[in-house]
Parts: C-alpha cells; sequence; structure tokens
C-alpha cells in the first residue's frame, strides 16, 4: 500500500477534486477539529521521525516550538540534493497536494503564520506546479484566512534555490530563505528557538517526505501508522534505487523490509547478469559505505538495524555498485561532490575537501604513494565533528570507510602488497 | 531593457516582495529575473536589484556568485548540464558527457562557435534512476543516449532557427 506515492496506484491524484475524492485534506479538517496540543500528541504516538536523513522524532521537533511565542513559521526542506536522492521530487511531482496538506497539519499544530517551501533551483518545473496548487488552494478555502472556516489563517509559499546542496542544511537554508549566503549557522540557538529560525523566530523544519506523513496519520490514526514497520522505525519510506540494478527507481515499502527484497525483488537485482554486487551506499554519498555481503543484504532498512552494520538509513538513497567498480573512484567521485559542495565558512571542511580531492586524484593517477592512503584517512578523521554542520563528517565518510571497506582498491593504485595479500 | 521599470516583469517582483518578511529575502528570485532579461547575471542587473532591495551591489554579487545556477558570464541559446554524479556515472554518464563535448566540439563549460550550446558538468540532480540526464535550461531531459541526443540537438536547432514570435 502506498502512503506517499500514491501517485501509482490513483490516476491524476495531483489534481485537486481526485485528491479530495481520496481523502485529501480530511487529515486537516481533523486537526483543525482538535487543538494545536493535541496534534503535536497525534505526531507524536505515531512515532514518526524526519526522513530527510536525520531520523529525528517529528512530533517530539514540533513540541520544541514556544506556544507563547506569536510568530512561527513552517520550512519545507524540498531542497532534494543527496547524491542519489530523488524521492521528494517524485512525492511533489506527482501528489503535491498532500505535501501542502501535511505543511498546513505542521503549521496548524505550532500556529505558524506562514509555509515556505525551499525548493532547490533546479526544480523549478514542480515550482510553477506547487504554486498553482497553492492558488487553486487558496480558491477553495484551504490556504489563507480562515482556513477551512477554522478561524485559522495561513499562508503558503514557494522559493526557488539555485544550486547549493548546503541549502539542505536546516539553518544554511533559513539563511539562504532571508536573502543571506546559504552558510550554517553557528547553533544554539537552534531553529525552534526564538532567535534561531527564519526571520528570528521559532521554526519548524521539515523534509518533504516527513510531512506528507502526517495527512495519513491525522486522517486514519497514530496507531494505523504505527502498525506498520518497527518499534523505533515506524511507518513507509520511500527507497530511492540506483546505480548497477536492472530497475532502478523510487520503491515505498515498509520499514524493517530488508536490502535484499529490495534490491533482487524490486530493483531486480545486478544490472550485468555475470557481475556480482559489491558494495552500496544506503544515504546517498553522505552515509558511511558497505559491502554487499548476504548478513547486509538480509539487514532490515530501519534505524536500528542499520546501526547494526556500521552504517545509517539516513535519506534511503541506496546507491549500487557491482564489483566491477573500484572504490578509489567511488571515493574520488563522492569527494568531488563534497568539494564542490563546501560552502566554505569552516577551515576543515574547506580546506579538507580541496585536499582530499587533490590527494585522490594523484593516487588515482598513479602517482600516490601508500603514504597517500593513509594521509587522506589522517585528513578525513581530522574533519569529523570539526565543522559546524555535518557536512564535513559526511565528507569524511566515503574516504575512511571505503578505506575501511576495501584497501586492496586503493593498494593497487599504490604499489602496495595487498591487504592480505599472497 | 532593465527589469526595474519593465512591465513584464513588475507584477513577479511585487509577488516576491510580498511573500517575505524583509526585502532581502526577494534576492534570489529578483536575480532570477536578471537572468531572464539579460541571459546571465550582469552588473547592470546586480545594480538593479541592489536598488530594488535597498542593499549594496557587493551584498547582491556574493549571493549571485555562490549559487550555479546564476550564471556569472553569457552562454549558449541552451545551456546543457549533464549530470556526472556517482549514480549517473555508473549508468554512463561519464562518457556521455565526453561523447557530447567531442559531437558540439566544446570544451567544459565552453560554447559552441554559433552561440546554440553550452555543455558542462554538474552534481546530482535528483534524477539517479534515468540517468544519463541533463538540464537544458532548467528543465529535465532524461534517460538519455547518442541517438535520443542528436535527436534532441537538431530539433533545438530547428527551433533557433523559427522566427521570433511577435
Amino acid at each position: 500500500m502506498h502512503i506517499l506515492l500514491r501517485g501509482r496506484e490513483i490516476d491524476d491524484i495531483d489534481k485537486l477534486e481526485v485528491y479530495e475524492k481520496h481523502g485529501g485534506f480530511d487529515g486537516l479538517k481533523k486537526s483543525l477539529a482538535m487543538t494545536a496540543s493535541e496534534v503535536i500528541d497525534e505526531m507524536k504516538a505515531s512515532g514518526l521521525r524526519g526522513r530527510g536523513g536525520a531520523g529525528f522524532p517529528t512530533g517530539v521537533k514540533w513540541s520544541f516550538i514556544p506556544q507563547h511565542e506569536p510568530l512561527k513559521y513552517v520550512t519545507v526542506n524540498a531542497d532534494e540534493s543527496e547524491t542519489g536522492t530523488f524521492k521528494d521530487r517524485e512525492i511533489m511531482e506527482k501528489n503535491p497536494y498532500q505535501l501542502i496538506e501535511g505543511s498546513l497539519i505542521c503549521a496548524y499544530a505550532i500556529q505558524a503564520k506562514a509555509v515556505y517551501i525551499y525548493l532547490r533551483g533546479e526544480f523549478w518545473d514542480i515550482g510553477t506546479q506547487l504554486d498553482d496548487c497553492i492558488e487553486q488552494l487558496r480558491d477553495k478555502g484551504y490556504v489563507g484566512k480562515n482556513i477551512m472556516g477554522s478561524g485559522y489563517d495561513c499562508e503558503v509559499y514557494t522559493h526557488l534555490g539555485a544550486g547549493a546542496y548546503i541549502c539542505g542544511e536546516e539553518s544554511a537554508l533559513l539563511n539562504s530563505l532571508e536573502g543571506y549566503l546559504g552558510q550554517p549557522r553557528v547553533r544554539p540557538p537552534f531553529p525552534a528557538q526564538k532567535g534561531g529560525g527564519l526571520y528570528k523566530e521559532a521554526t519548524v523544519v521539515n523534509n518533504v517526505e516527513t510531512l506528507a506523513n502526517c495527512p495519513f496519520i491525522m486522517r486514519e490514526g497514530a496507531e494505523a501508522f504505527k502498525a506498520i514497520g518497527t518499534e523505533q522505525s515506524a511507518g513507509n519510506k520511500v527507497y530511492c534505487v540506483s546505480g548497477h540494478v536492472k530497475k532502478p527507481g523510487n520503491y515505498e515499502l515498509p520499514m524493517s523490509t530488508t536490502f535484499r527484497e529490495l534490491l533482487y525483488d524490486h530493483g531486480g537485482g545486478p544490472l550485468y547478469d555475470d557481475r556480482a554486487f559489491k558494495a552500496m551506499l544506503p544515504s546517498g554519498g553522505s552515509g558511511p559505505i558497505v559491502p554487499l555481503t548476504d548478513e547486509v543484504l538480509d539487514t532490515p532498512m530501519s534505524y536500528e538495524h542499520c546501526a547494526n552494520i556500521g552504517t545509517i538509513i539516513g535519506s534511503a538513497s541506496i546507491i549500487v555498485m557491482d564489483e566491477s567498480v573500484d572504490m578509489t573512484w567511488v571515493a574520488s567521485k563522492v569527494t568531488k561532490f563534497f568539494e564542490h559542495e563546501s560552502c566554505g565558512k569552516c577551515t576543515p571542511c574547506r580546506e579538507g575537501t580541496y585536499w582530499l580531492d587533490k590527494v585522490i586524484d594523484r593516487i588515482l593517477d598513479g602517482r600516490g604513494t601508500p603514504d597517500d592512503v593513509q594521509r587522506i584517512a589522517d585528513v578525513a578523521e581530522n574533519m569529523q565533528g570539526t565543522t559546524l554542520c555535518a557536512l564535513g563528517d559526511f565528507a569524511a565518510n566515503p574516504i575512511i570507510h571505503t578505506i575501511k571497506h576495501f584497501p586492496d582498491d586503493f593498494a593497487q593504485h599504490v604499489g602496495a602488497a595487498p591487504a592480505g595479500g599472497d | 531593457m532593465a527589469i526595474m521599470g519593465n512591465p513584464k516583469y513588475q507584477d513577479r517582483i511585487q509577488h516576491h516582495l510580498a511573500k517575505y518578511e524583509t526585502k532581502r529575502s526577494a534576492v534570489m528570485p529578483l536575480l532570477y529575473l536578471v537572468q531572464e532579461e539579460y541571459g546571465w547575471v550582469n552588473q547592470q542587473g546586480i545594480e538593479e536589484v541592489a536598488q530594488i532591495l535597498d542593499l549594496d551591489p557587493t551584498q547582491v554579487k556574493s549571493i549571485a556568485g555562490f549559487y550555479t545556477m546564476y550564471s556569472e558570464k553569457p552562454k549558449g541559446k541552451y545551456w546543457l548540464q549533464v549530470c556526472t554524479d556517482l549514480p549517473c556515472a555508473l549508468r554512463g554518464a561519464d562518457e556521455f558527457h565526453a561523447w557530447l563535448k567531442d559531437e558540439l566540439g566544446v570544451e567544459e563549460g565552453g560554447t559552441t562557435d554559433d552561440g546554440m550550446f553550452t555543455v558542462e558538468h554538474v552534481m546530482c540532480l535528483a534524477a539517479c534512476d534515468k540517468a544519463p540526464m541533463l538540464q537544458c535550461n532548467f528543465h529535465y531531459v532524461e534517460n538519455l543516449g547518442q541517438e535520443k541526443m542528436r535527436e534532441l540537438l537538431a530539433q533545438w536547432r530547428a527551433e533557433a532557427a523559427q522566427p521570433a514570435q511577435g
């Protein structure tokens, strides 16, 4: 059953009247009949956790907003820029009203004045589509003054970024929306606190997929949502599968589905029949890489189970690589991404990504030495935990974990004896 | 022309000024209008945005320089940005990108002599399941191969040869 990618089951659910016919805005209607704190309690009870990658409990995040503050905002993180991630795009293209309804439920729960949907600039066409949706919703009384006769007022706006991965980081996103450089802020104050959010007001920043779950939770109840997945990982997740599989794409499945089911039953198995799977990045470029062993394949895709195999489920952007792939090249590709996307504010990340890229290029060119492999590991370790946002940690991951799991892939370039080789 | 005082843009400028709490927040949408008008973000456009938003041109220029979608120099009529990030590269995007530059006879970031096409590579565009793909003037073109790309190039050349409407 699809909760999020409902466009695959219901034709034209991107049309308002079709969306309404299939329970659209029932969740908002039900929310408006409750008190704001009751809505937050329902969200807490559902066990929904943030789908942008961090997995923070959504209802708890909403409850951090100080109720007495007169001015509050909701900001939707639709910057979807993590390598290998393309789920929010399908949700918005095929089921746009569900995202807006979810945003309004969140807005009501924290009594926000307005919702800003921050889209990556490349989602230009989706921005136009959402603007049209918002206008239709305004005409029908779902957006603007006195929403559905409840007395609650809320505006919804879109904002286009302009090509910067860092703007998916919540405090950089807020800076960008305010017209400043999209660079992370020093915290505290956190966005949920006065002084830390949009225009210095308390703000909830939630991912598209997170908010798109809210209409179901309010319509069907927290228990119905909690019945899916595991105790710590409730609900469905949209898994983005890319790389060396026969059928790349989005697959919406319960959390705790195994990697094996996703990659074989849905993804169709290895792209080339004569090549075995070698490794995967389960959370795009930013999470630790893992070898695709039987143990890993049989691991359920949940927050808790992925921790057991030394990685994270994060945004569930699963990039699959077969045995033809050199992991030094993978480390180089991912490092070039972070080198390009580092915003330049923190020295360890700005300088670290630059030098990592230079030294890996040298290794790939055959000009590296065995010391260079240790050198990049050292640089990466020194970036961890030393930056204002997680980008520095993300950029260290591909180096540290490719070297850890695939030392021979590096050794072959620097003339060293393969580890454990004969 | 200009964006300030140009009737073509007045409604949109007003719309963006109205939707934010501060004028400064409108800097990104207004820079897109500059790019629409001039084809790139030039100094005149930067000064106009600064004047509309009561900012210093240096502040506006720093924003324009931070983001990759604001072009700091003129581009071809069709600005082709090929994603060559890891997931696309696993499905042939590097080879496709190299072939496309070869086909058009341009270097990375270069523009064809007739001013039609600029080719460059970009980071992940959230279309990994439809690789190879590119963005043409901010619209996605997906599931590409050499044959399909040749057809598209011919189609765009034909479109450009049509006399302008109006």
